[in-house]
């Protein structure tokens, strides 16, 4: 049982393989993300260098996945075939404390029409989609 | 060193616009639109099309320079030039950076365009169909996030959420839209008037955005003429003088999965004190604005980060009559913006502006002398600008 219905976009590692590491550890249930091997500096999303002091040796470390929810919506217009007929649901924008403040966008789990409330402490849920044709998993959160 | 600065040295001089359609009404394929745009802004300036010497527009406008040269048979093409950024952030930049082009000698005469026809392309407020999303897309689509009402609405929401903004404040950007737009036949909501209970009464796009608080889809086009300015009263219309021209963006702003510095942002924080730096006028000056509404919470951020208000003072001052033409405090989006007018990507907010100065608006602010336009809130680059009457230079 998934979140959302089955047919949307299924992600995959950019052809440039910049974001694989993060990809690779979501289907070992690990949150991957960078931190500057020079400076220490935490950054999300990926990119080849850090935007604080320029080095190219981003390091992927694994973050414990827990943060409070930063901004959030509630979708109600199907705005993609596989969502006729289903919502809503809660898409929220998770800040990490403990990893420089970097946020990460999931679905809230639960009631799609609970109370959703900025500053609430979430954790990490792992979704597995392993009959995808390039299995991956998503990373969502809940209510603590 | 001389003074770096538009103010003052470009006007536009003309305006066109087709008839605006609901989205995928267009009779007529986009290339043709933006043609009779443009040829409508050229008789309106009284200019022949073949002196036409150089073309500008934004957001990856399917309409190239080249072949519109070719096809008006245009003497000699000189400059072209398209701004980086999808939505209608370029609308002011596109204009900026004819008048640039003016100014440093590589452009006479310009022309801003923008045509639409998504009937024959595809909307943006739906996505497609299965297969697979990598980047930037890989970490929002599969959570169900495609279109700007979701992708926006986490700024929207987080800044609603650190100010206490009441929905009130939104339905007032609405309903000057739709209250203007009743006075303007062009405007596809022209004899739609929306009422309060309407407003809170419809259904929920992505929250905060219920639907009178998103923008319209629409087919069109829409163009403007520039000279400079020791030119500019060779021509039939009185000259709109640009003031002031701004865009950009804010730290980190395009950092993927929400990851920019600051997220409930309209993006004018670091850009509109550039705008009041060269046109060397204040919030206080403008007499009339056009701010794009692709949503209403990216109204009201930008209105905050131009200095309209402060955001406590939001809840008192977006109420109704503030908003409205000819008397309220800040006349705003008086043709019906792309609310209720049309949704010509914002350029028809530009023309809208000039109406005002030369006094032909369907609701007209009297003796308007200023007239701001603020471009597509929200993504990178914006971009936002300044028109003033003669009087002002
Ligand atoms: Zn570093």
């Amino acid at each position: 049982m998934t979140y959302l219905p089955a047919g949307l976009p299924a992600p995959v590692t950019e052809a440039d393989k910049l974001d694989q590491p993060y990809w690779e550890g979501t289907r070992q249930g690990k949150l991957m993300v960078q931190r500057c091997g020079a400076c220490g500096t935490w950054q999300w999303g990926p990119e080849w260098l850090c935007h604080e002091c320029h080095s190219f040796d981003m390091k992927w470390v694994e973050v414990e996945g827990r943060g409070t929810i930063y901004s959030w919506t509630r979708c109600w217009h199907p705005v993609h075939p596989a969502l006729k007929g289903f919502g809503p649901y809660v898409a929220v924008v998770v800040e990490l404390p403990h990893a420089g403040k970097i946020r990460m966008l999931g679905n809230l789990i639960g009631d799609p029409q609970q109370k959703v409330e900025i500053g609430s402490a979430v954790t990490a849920v792992f979704e597995p989609h392993d009959d995808a044709k390039t299995p991956y998993t998503l990373v969502h959160w809940q209510r603590v | 060193m001389t003074e770096r600065t538009l103010r003052g040295k470009v006007a536009v001089v003309g305006v066109g616009e087709t008839t605006y359609y609901k989205h995928s009404q267009s009779p007529d394929p986009e290339f043709v639109l933006a043609l009779k745009a443009i040829l409508a802004a050229c008789a309106d300036a009284g200019i022949n099309p073949k002196d036409v010497d150089s073309f500008a527009s934004y957001s990856n406008d399917r309409n190239d320079p080249s072949r519109i040269a070719s096809a008006l048979g245009c003497k000699d093409l000189r400059f072209s030039n398209m701004q980086w950024g999808g939505g209608g952030g370029g609308g002011a930049a596109a204009v900026g950076n004819a008048a640039a082009a003016i100014v440093s000698g590589q452009a006479d005469i310009a022309v801003v365009y923008r045509a639409l026809a998504q009937g024959q392309f595809q909307r943006f407020g739906l996505a497609a169909a299965g297969g697979t999303v990598a980047g930037e897309n890989a970490l929002v689509n599969p959570y169900g996030i495609f279109v700007p009402a979701q992708r926006y609405a986490f700024k929207m929401m987080r800044f609603m959420h650190d100010h206490g903004i009441k929905r009130e404040a939104l339905r007032a950007i609405a309903m000057a839209s739709y209250h203007h737009a009743q006075a303007n036949p062009r405007a596809v909501m022209h004899g739609r008037p929306l009422s309060a209970e309407d407003y809170d009464n419809a259904r929920w796009i992505a929250e905060p955005s219920r639907l009178f608080d998103c923008c319209q889809e629409n087919d069109g086009a829409a163009a403007l003429v520039l000279v400079s300015a020791e030119r500019a009263k060779d021509f039939k219309q009185t000259p709109a003088y640009i003031l002031g021209v701004a865009q950009g963006s804010n730290h980190r702003h395009a950092a993927r999965a929400y990851n920019a510095t600051d997220l409930g942002t309209s993006s004018f924080g670091p850009v509109a004190p550039r705008l009041w730096e060269m046109a060397k006028l204040g919030p206080k000056d403008v007499d009339v604005l056009q701010s794009y509404e692709n949503f209403t919470g990216g109204v009201l951020m930008s209105l905050v980060e131009h200095g309209y208000f402060k955001a406590e003072e939001a809840n008192d001052f977006l109420k109704l009559e503030n908003l409205l033409a000819p008397t309220g405090k800040l006349p705003m989006n008086t043709s019906g913006g792309n609310l209720a007018e049309c949704y010509m990507h914002g350029l028809e907010l530009q023309i809208e502006a000039v109406r005002q100065l030369r006094g032909t608006s369907t609701s007209q602010v009297p003796g308007a002398k200023v007239a701001g336009v603020i471009a597509g809130p929200m993504v990178t680059p914006v971009s936002t600008m300044i028109f003033g009457a003669e009087e002002t230079l």
